[in-house]
C-alpha cells in the first residue's frame, strides 16, 4: 500500500497537470473556435438560406445558394443550364494565379540565387531591397502600375516617343493588366522562400557536380532544384493562394469586366444582392485553397521521405 | 508636486479649445462632400467631422445592415430610402419641422420616396447620361446608342458605371419601355440588349472623373456632375441627355437609427438646408442642390453649365427613377448577373 500511495500521488498529480494545461490552452481555444469556426459556421449556414430582396437572407432552408454557383436559370424561359459566367470566372481565377505562379517563380528563382550567392555581409541588404515594396500600401502600388500602363501613362507614352507604336495599346482594364499587378505585388513572397532554402544550399556539391563534367543545366536540374524544392513548393503556394483569393488588383486594374473569384464574391453581397450564393462562393474558394495546401503537404511530407 | 498639478492644468487649459462639443460621422458617396463646407460646419458648432466614402447604394446599405458602424448621418440615392425606411435603418428626425427646411425647393419638398420629408433632407440631384470625348466622336451625343449601340470609334472604349438600377433605367427607356416595367418581352428586350453592348464596353466602375480625363476611356455612362467635373480638367468632354429617356435621381442625407450623435446630425440636416451651404455642396460636386435661393452663392460657371441645365428640347426625356417591386429586382438582379461574365 505504502508503494502505492506516491504512483496514486504522482497520477493525481499528473492529471491536475494536464488539466491546467487545458485551462491554460482555453482562452486560446475559445478564441480560435469563436474567430475561425464561428464565422465559418455562418458562412455555411448562410449557403443553404434564401436571399432577402434587399439582401442579407430569409430563414427558409434552400438548395438555390449551391445550385447557383455551377448552374444558372433563364429569367425569361426557366431553363436550367451550366453558369458559364461563374465558369468562365472560376478559369480566369485559376488561370491567372497559375501564370503568377509561374512568372513569379522564373522571376524570382534567379533572384533568390543571385543574393544567396553574394557574401554574408551584402546579403542583408539586397532582401531588404526585396521587402521595401511591402513599406508602401497595396492599393498604393496598385495605382502606380495604373499610372504605367494607361492609355495615355508613361510606357505607352514612351513607346510612342520612341516611334514603336502609334496608336496606345490598350493594357488597362485587361487580364494583362491583372496578371503584371499580381506577379510584381507577390514577387517577394516567392524570393523570401526560394532564399531562404538556397541559403542553406551546399556550394560545394555544385562544384563536385562540375569537377563530374555536368553541364550548367544539369547543376541545375540534378542539383540546385532538389535542393531547394521544398523553398519552390512553399513560395508557389505562398503566391498562388493569395492570387486565387485576389481582390483589390483584378478590381483596380480589371475595370470591373474582368472578374475574379474575390469580385464575384463581393458582389454578391452587394449589387447583386445574393448572400447565399456570396456563401457558396466563398466556401467553393476555400476548398480549392485547402485542396492546393493539400498538395503542398503532400509535396513537402514527400520531401521528408 | 504641485508643480506637476500645475503644468498638468496648464496643457488642460491650453488643450481647451481643441476639444470639440462632440463628434459627427458622415457616410457618403465618395468625391461628394465640400471640405470647405464641413470646415465651416465645424468651426460654427465647435464638432468634430468625419467623413467616410463609399462608392455604391448597396455598399452602404450592406455596411450599415451589418451594424457596429459608428456612422451618423447617410446620403443614399432616393429609390434606395423607402428600403432604408422600412428596413428601420433611419431616424425620424422630422426635417420638415426644421427651421431652414422652408428653403427646400417645392418640387424636392414632397417626393414620392419620402413623404412629406420626416427622414430626409436633399442633398444634391442630378441626371444620368452619357460622357464623350469630343475628340474621339463627334457625332450626336444625346443619346443612349452611345453605350448600347456605339459607334465604332467609341468600341473598346466606353466604361459602364456598375449602379444597376441606373443602368437598367436607361437600358429599359432605349427599347421603349416604361420605368419599373414588368413587361417581359421588354426585359428580355433589355437583356439582349445589354448582352450585346457588353462586349464593346473596356470597363464596369466607379470613379470616372479621373479614367475620362486621363483618357482611360473615351466615353461612358455617367452622372452629369461627375462629368461636369472631368470637364474641368479635360475640356474635351462634353455630357449628353440620352433622348430616348434620362433618369433623374436626388441623393438625400438622413440620420440613422443608431447614430451616436443624433443631435449634432440634426444640425448637420438643418445647416445643409441653408442656400449659402447648399450652394457649397454644388460648388463642390458640381450637381444641382434642391434649395431654393441657393443660386445666388453658387460660382459662375455653375450657372451656365450645360451639365446642369437640361436643354428645354430634352427636358420631356427626364423620368424620376424609382423603387422597383422586389420581382422586378429579381429580373433585373439575373440581367446584372450575365453582364459579369
Amino acid at each position: 500500500m505504502a508503494a502505492t500511495q506516491p504512483n496514486t500521488d504522482l497520477v493525481a498529480a499528473n492529471r491536475r497537470e494536464t488539466r491546467n494545461r487545458w485551462l491554460l490552452l482555453l482562452p486560446a481555444i475559445v478564441i480560435l473556435l469563436a474567430a475561425a469556426i464561428g464565422p465559418l459556421i455562418v458562412v455555411v449556414l448562410y449557403s443553404f438560406l434564401v436571399a432577402g430582396d434587399y439582401g442579407g437572407v430569409v430563414w427558409h432552408f434552400s438548395w438555390d445558394g449551391w445550385l447557383g454557383v455551377f448552374t444558372t436559370s433563364d429569367p425569361f424561359d426557366g431553363t436550367l443550364s451550366l453558369a458559364d459566367a461563374h465558369i468562365s470566372i472560376l478559369w480566369r481565377s485559376v488561370k491567372l494565379s497559375a501564370l503568377t505562379t509561374l512568372f513569379c517563380l522564373i522571376l524570382g528563382f534567379p533572384t533568390a540565387y543571385f543574393i544567396a550567392t553574394r557574401p554574408v555581409s551584402q546579403r542583408d541588404g539586397w532582401m531588404l531591397l526585396i521587402t521595401i515594396p511591402f513599406w508602401t500600401n497595396l492599393l498604393i502600388r496598385t495605382f502606380a502600375i495604373m499610372g504605367l500602363i494607361r492609355n495615355e501613362g508613361l510606357v505607352n507614352g514612351f513607346l510612342e516617343w520612341l516611334g514603336i507604336i502609334d496608336q496606345p495599346i490598350q493594357m488597362m482594364f485587361t487580364d494583362f493588366a491583372i496578371l503584371l499587378g499580381m506577379v510584381y505585388v507577390y514577387l517577394p513572397l516567392m524570393v523570401l522562400p526560394l532564399y531562404a532554402s538556397m541559403e542553406r544550399l551546399n556550394f560545394s556539391l555544385i562544384e563536385a557536380a562540375y569537377d563530374l563534367y555536368a553541364t550548367p543545366f544539369r547543376v541545375l536540374r540534378r542539383v540546385i532544384i532538389p535542393a531547394v524544392k521544398p523553398g519552390v513548393v512553399a513560395g508557389s503556394i505562398l503566391v498562388f493562394v493569395p492570387s486565387l483569393g485576389a481582390y483589390v488588383i483584378p478590381r483596380i486594374l480589371g475595370g470591373g469586366t474582368q472578374l475574379m473569384l474575390g469580385n464575384l464574391i463581393e458582389l454578391q453581397f452587394g449589387q447583386a444582392r445574393n448572400w447565399p450564393l456570396g456563401a457558396a462562393l466563398s466556401l467553393t474558394l476555400l476548398v480549392m485553397v485547402t485542396a492546393a495546401l493539400i498538395v503542398y503537404v503532400r509535396a513537402s511530407a514527400n520531401e521528408g521521405e | 508636486m504641485k508643480h506637476l498639478i500645475a503644468s498638468v492644468a496648464a496643457v488642460c487649459l491650453l488643450a481647451g479649445p481643441a476639444f470639440a462639443d462632440g463628434n459627427l460621422n458622415i457616410y457618403n458617396w465618395g468625391n461628394y462632400t465640400p471640405p470647405d463646407m464641413i470646415k465651416k460646419f465645424e468651426e460654427k458648432y465647435n464638432v468634430k467631422v468625419t467623413v467616410t466614402d463609399y462608392d455604391s447604394n448597396d455598399t452602404a446599405l450592406a455596411k450599415v445592415e451589418a451594424g457596429g458602424h459608428g456612422f451618423d448621418i447617410v446620403v443614399p440615392a432616393g429609390i434606395y430610402v423607402p428600403i432604408w425606411i422600412e428596413k428601420g435603418l433611419l431616424l425620424e428626425a422630422r426635417p420638415d419641422q426644421m427651421e431652414n427646411f422652408k428653403n427646400v425647393d417645392a418640387k424636392w419638398a414632397n417626393p414620392n420616396f419620402d413623404p412629406g420629408r420626416h427622414y430626409t433632407v436633399p442633398w444634391q440631384w442630378g441626371t444620368v447620361g452619357v460622357s464623350v470625348n469630343r475628340d474621339v466622336y463627334k457625332g450626336d451625343i444625346n443619346t443612349s446608342s452611345i453605350l448600347f449601340n456605339p459607334p465604332d470609334e467609341l468600341k473598346g472604349k466606353i466604361n459602364i458605371v456598375p449602379e444597376m438600377n441606373d443602368v437598367m433605367a436607361l437600358a429599359v427607356h432605349y427599347v421603349g419601355g416604361e420605368t419599373c416595367t414588368n413587361d417581359m418581352t421588354v426585359l428580355k428586350k433589355v437583356r439582349d440588349l445589354l448582352v450585346a453592348a457588353k462586349p464593346n464596353w473596356v470597363s464596369m466602375d466607379y470613379g470616372t472623373v479621373e479614367q475620362l480625363a486621363q483618357g482611360d476611356i473615351a466615353a461612358g455612362m455617367n452622372w452629369n456632375g461627375s462629368s461636369f467635373r472631368s470637364r474641368l480638367i479635360n475640356p474635351k468632354l462634353e455630357y449628353g441627355f440620352p433622348q430616348e429617356g434620362f433618369p433623374i435621381f436626388m441623393d438625400n442625407a438622413a440620420i440613422l437609427a443608431d447614430a451616436a450623435n443624433v443631435d449634432n446630425a440634426k444640425l448637420f440636416l438643418n445647416f445643409i438646408m441653408d442656400p449659402e451651404n447648399a450652394a457649397m455642396i454644388s460648388a463642390y460636386a458640381r450637381y444641382g442642390n434642391g434649395i431654393a435661393g441657393s443660386d445666388k452663392f453658387m460660382p459662375e460657371d455653375m450657372k451656365t453649365a450645360p451639365e446642369v441645365n437640361i436643354p428645354p428640347e430634352l427636358a420631356k426625356a427626364g423620368f424620376a427613377i424609382e423603387t422597383c417591386s422586389p420581382d422586378v429586382m429579381k429580373i433585373y438582379t439575373r440581367i446584372w448577373t450575365d453582364l459579369q461574365k
